[in-house]
C-alpha cells in the first residue's frame, strides 16, 4: 500500500545554487528509482534559521511530497544521513487532512490565510 | 447590632466582570489541517519565550491543542521557531 509522505530538508548555505540544486535532484531521483512517485516539490530558497545549526543561521530548504511504501522511508533516511550537504530534515506520512490542505493550497498557489 | 442588616458594606466594591467565553478557533473556522510550515500563525500559541501557552488561556479543544503542539515541535525541529528564546513577540 503506497502512503503519502511529506519530506523537508535543510541543505547547507555552503554550497552554490546549482550545487543546492544537484543535491536536491539526487534526492528526488532517488526516490523515483525507489518506486515512489513524486506528487510535488517546493524550493523555499535560502531562509533564516531559527536557531544556528552546525554553526550555521541559513539553509536552503526544500520540500517533497511524495507517494511511497513505508519501508522506502527508512532508506531515504538513511541517505539524508550520509549526505553531510543536508543538516536537517523531517519526513512524516500525512494524513487526509494534510493532503486535503496541501492539495487546496497548491490550487490556490497561495498559502491559506486564517482569520482571527 | 440589627440596625444596619439589611445594608451590607464593602471594604472594596465587588467586581462584576462578565467572562467572554472562549472558543477553540479551529472548530469554529472549520480548519482541520494545523501547517507547522507557517510560524506567523503558530506564533499564536506561543509565549515570549517560546513555550506552548496552555488550552486554559487559548481555550484551544483538547483535540486540537494536540495537533498545535506536534505543529509546533516540527516546526522547532526544522528551525522555523526556536526553541528558546525571548521577546519572541
Amino acid at each position: 500500500m503506497l502512503k503519502q509522505y511529506e519530506t523537508v530538508f535543510i541543505v547547507t548555505p555552503v554550497l552554490s545554487e546549482p550545487q543546492m540544486k544537484e543535491a536536491v535532484n539526487k534526492f528526488k531521483s532517488f526516490l523515483t528509482e525507489h518506486g515512489a512517485e513524486i506528487v510535488h516539490s517546493e524550493d523555499w530558497g535560502l531562509k533564516k534559521l531559527a536557531y544556528p545549526i552546525q554553526k550555521k543561521s541559513t539553509g536552503f530548504y526544500n520540500l517533497i511530497e511524495f507517494k511511497a511504501e513505508p519501508a522506502l522511508i527508512a532508506k531515504l533516511e538513511t541517505e539524508f544521513r550520509r549526505d553531510e550537504r543536508v543538516i536537517r530534515f523531517l519526513t512524516f506520512a500525512m494524513d487526509k487532512y494534510a493532503v486535503e490542505y496541501s492539495n487546496k493550497k497548491r490550487s490556490m498557489k497561495e498559502p491559506i490565510k486564517v482569520e482571527e | 447590632m440589627s440596625t444596619n442588616q439589611s445594608e451590607i458594606r464593602y471594604l472594596t466594591p465587588p467586581t462584576v466582570e462578565i467572562k467572554k467565553k472562549k472558543y477553540c478557533r479551529f472548530k469554529k473556522n472549520k480548519i482541520k489541517y494545523i501547517d507547522y510550515k507557517d510560524p506567523e500563525f503558530l506564533k499564536k500559541f506561543l509565549n515570549e519565550q517560546g513555550k506552548i501557552l496552555p488550552r486554559r488561556l487559548t481555550g484551544t479543544s483538547l483535540k486540537y491543542q494536540r495537533k498545535v503542539a506536534t505543529a509546533i515541535k516540527r516546526a522547532r525541529h526544522l528551525a522555523l521557531l526556536p526553541y528558546v528564546t525571548d521577546m519572541l513577540k
